[in-house]
């Protein structure tokens, strides 16, 4: 394990509130206010940044180059900017570069910017158009697969993985419930479990439309600053120990046994793991921020990240020990089903993490210590980043 | 801690007119593997490479994630990749920071723009324009920099003949450098004849569509030596962000890129720039930009670029000896191929064009309407 330059904290977090049309603001305006409320949360001023990172993807709004427009809300002008973009991981890579940049000695201080505002898209079209033109793109259903509920059936059986994922889903909306930024929070309750097993309309095999993620606008802004000023900055600056990105090429898991035969999420989590001396996942990290684009794989990721086996990840879900006041909350934010603006979507896993562990996460804050955190990201095809954030700097 | 990265290794292909043969996927895969076989670098989790930054874009591939096309290509398979999408000088800066960070050792850059396959850069680059007021009026890079080099003009003195001189100069030093698209010569004649693209700046006053690919491997100074005896050090980089709206902004004061090279200066120790640099490699997407890059980087006084070429600058100064990006290389990849110069005069590998022992380059890139965005990094032998 390398070891890191210096240490970086989370000092700043701005979120807009996502909704599925910002139709009075435009992208920079929209943007502008997850800046204002960054730079209010961590009492700075732009005059205090030395770097701003942005991110989205390009074909969701057709605007190429954004950051250059964006300018107006960002604050960029006058500092030293990078734009990153990686697909549905992007809002992660962004905490991943503010991490290196910082680390690096180059800047004290970074702020990161991720958005999209789907509403000016067709989301689906977008994700699309990333299959090879000449080989995959008629096969291509954007995020929209029931492969993990194939998976869950065949392993478990229709009755058992068809309520865990329900119940996965209904635990995600009474926390929506509880985040005031959340875009969609219904109000579900268990005894609704059958009637939406049954009657929610079908959108590929058994992934039906109350599993999956929606569009959403918003905007997500964090701001990152050396050991040094962060403790200058706040009283509690959340610590970024450590990170790992793992991509992963299409086609090739289409081959048995392909090198390293097993999820990017499973890869990142031992790689992680074993990096940081953590033997027992499930019980060192007090919340877990998944991005969990649908119930389907949410339920079924749980296996992956905690290093679990067999039905371990299921009993979890079945009893409710991922709610709020459960052993291991997941996602109290309502995760990515509550809110999916596509480019701050990992961001806001990672900037609401840092905020249960801050203790000021809102109503739905966990209501009790928080000091250690895991959140993902997830985008490409089947990629994964993985953060461990610390509340206390003994690393 | 390491202070300092090196480049170990370089790959590129031909900047040409049009790859019709090959997927953008093919063109990397070249520079790949010449990595690959001249280092032996391998991809092993403790000691390989873990992390890959690679730099293209989505609207120019007409591909959304147009970096998932490439994970195999790029070696990234189960490994981390992240995609930089400004100019590739942008992808060495941060490729820079994710070593010195301590995060990682190696890092593999690998960068391709097919400028070829786009219908057209100009309606590329409109659609960097906001959807409610300036795309309308089919702004595009090269409108907005039309306005810019009139600004300039008026300012500097600069006059359609010093254009005509710097298109001649490029296309002659573009003939005698490596994997430098390949061009007629053309004379000062046929530069002061050649078509308005948009007022001052005429068809041969702007680069020609060109694809290109390459990559760098870049390591941390204590394991240089395993991968190469010759290692060429990245020692300074700066960014500049300048406002959005052309009208707010001063077109010929060159604010981003001052911030930039000072930014890059002070990380490498210059506080003289036109007596500490022996090779400097300017971003010149339009002729008019070389004299009033020049002034940004510290080498001209402020709107004098033409006196300076008057007083020959570009050739003192070593200024962009490649042929600059005015001869070929793809919009999101001057920067990166200016970098690409300077590490082949640094190597002594630069051919006719070689200056004797150089020890300082200055690699500079824009991203953006009439250079919104500067980028300066500075290498060392």
């Amino acid at each position: 394990m390398n070891k890191k330059n210096r240490h970086v904290g989370i000092v700043g977090i701005g979120e807009t509130k996502f909704s599925s049309h910002w139709e009075d603001v435009n992208q920079p305006e929209m943007i502008h206010e997850a800046v204002r409320a960054a730079l209010d949360d961590a009492s700075m001023t732009m005059d205090d940044i030395d770097c701003v990172v942005h991110g989205n993807m390009e074909l969701f709004e057709m605007v190429h180059q954004p950051d250059l427009w964006h300018t107006l809300g960002t604050g960029a002008a006058g500092r030293d900017s990078f734009r990153l973009t990686t697909g549905g991981t992007t809002g992660g890579t962004l905490v991943a570069a503010a991490d290196n940049l910082i680390a690096s000695g180059m800047y004290d201080t970074v702020l990161a910017v991720g958005f999209e505002k789907l509403q000016e898209g067709h989301t689906t079209g977008g994700i699309t158009n990333m299959a090879d033109p000449l080989w995959a793109r008629k096969l291509q259903s954007g995020a929209l697969t029931d492969s993990a509920a194939v998976k869950a059936i065949s392993e478990f059986g229709e009755d058992r993985a068809r309520r865990a994922a329900m119940t996965y889903r209904i635990i995600m909306d009474k926390h929506a419930c509880l985040n005031p930024n959340s875009h969609r929070a219904f109000g579900l309750d268990w005894d609704q479990m059958e009637d939406l097993m049954e009657n929610s309309p079908p959108l590929i095999g058994d992934l039906r439309l109350i599993h999956m993620f929606s569009q959403s606008d918003g905007a997500c802004v964090m701001i990152f600053a050396s050991e040094e000023k962060a403790r200058k900055i706040t009283r509690n600056p959340v610590w970024i120990r450590d990170h790992v990105t793992v991509h992963r090429e299409e086609t090739l898991n289409l081959c048995v046994n392909y090198y390293p035969n097993e999820t990017t999420h499973r890869f990142a989590a031992k790689t992680l793991y074993e990096r940081n001396g953590i033997t027992d996942p499930l019980n060192y990290f007090d919340v877990f921020e998944m991005y969990d684009p649908s119930a389907w794989w949410g339920a079924d990721w749980i296996r992956d990240f905690f290093l679990l086996e067999g039905d371990e990840h299921l009993k979890l879900i079945e009893d409710k020990e991922i709610m709020l006041d459960g052993s291991m909350p997941i996602n109290p934010s309502g995760g990515v089903l509550a809110a999916n603006p596509i480019g701050a979507t990992a961001m806001v896993r990672v900037a609401q993490a840092a905020r249960q562990i801050r203790g000021d996460a809102g109503p739905h804050k966990i209501q009790r210590d928080v000091d250690h955190a895991i959140a993902s990201s997830f985008g490409g095809t089947m990629w994964t980043i993985l953060f461990m954030l610390e509340k206390e700097l003994n690393f | 801690m390491t202070r300092k990265v090196a480049v170990c290794a370089m790959a590129q292909i031909n900047n040409q007119s049009d790859y019709r043969h090959l997927r953008y996927q093919g063109m990397l895969m070249d520079c790949f593997e010449s990595i690959i076989h001249e280092t032996h670098v391998t991809f092993d989790m403790e000691k390989g490479i873990r992390n890959v930054v690679t730099c293209s874009d989505d609207v120019f591939d007409a591909r959304t994630i147009s970096d998932e096309a490439i994970t195999d290509a790029v070696g990234a398979h189960y490994r981390g990749e992240e995609k930089v999408a400004q100019d590739g000088i942008s992808a060495l800066g941060y490729a820079m920071a994710c070593i010195l960070s301590g995060h990682d050792d190696l890092i593999l850059v690998l960068a391709h723009c097919k400028e070829s396959q786009s219908e057209s850069r100009n309606m590329c680059t409109n659609l960097a324009f906001d959807p409610f007021y300036t795309r309308a009026l089919g702004m595009d890079y090269l409108s907005a920099s039309g306005f810019q080099a009139r600004a300039y003009m008026q300012a500097s003195g600069l006059d359609d003949e010093d254009l005509a001189r710097i298109v001649v100069r490029s296309r002659q030093n573009g003939a005698k450098t490596a994997y430098a698209r390949p061009n007629d010569m053309v004379s000062m004649d046929q530069v002061l004849e050649s078509p308005m693209a948009a007022d001052p700046i005429r068809r041969l006053h702007q680069y020609p569509v060109t694809d290109w690919a390459a990559g760098f491997l870049l390591c941390c100074e204590e394991r240089a030596h395993e991968f190469t005896d010759t290692p060429v050090w990245l020692t300074g980089f700066g960014s500049g962000m300048d406002h959005f709206f052309l009208g707010d902004r001063d077109l010929v004061a060159n604010a981003p890129l001052k911030h930039a090279a000072a930014r890059a200066y002070a990380m490498a120790g210059i506080d003289d720039p036109a007596a500490q640099l022996d090779i400097v490699e300017l971003n010149d997407a339009y002729a008019y930009q070389l004299p009033l890059w020049a002034e940004g980087a510290g080498l001209a006084e402020p709107c004098r670029g033409k006196i300076w070429m008057d007083q020959g600058g570009m050739d003192r100064s070593c200024v962009n000896l490649s042929g600059g990006m005015l001869n070929g290389n793809p919009l999101m990849l001057g920067g990166l191929a200016r970098a690409a110069y300077a590490v082949s005069q640094l190597r002594g590998e630069a051919g006719e064009n070689q200056v004797e022992s150089p020890q300082r380059a200055l690699a500079h890139g824009t991203t953006g309407p009439a250079g919104q965005h500067h980028a300066v990094l500075i290498l060392e032998k």
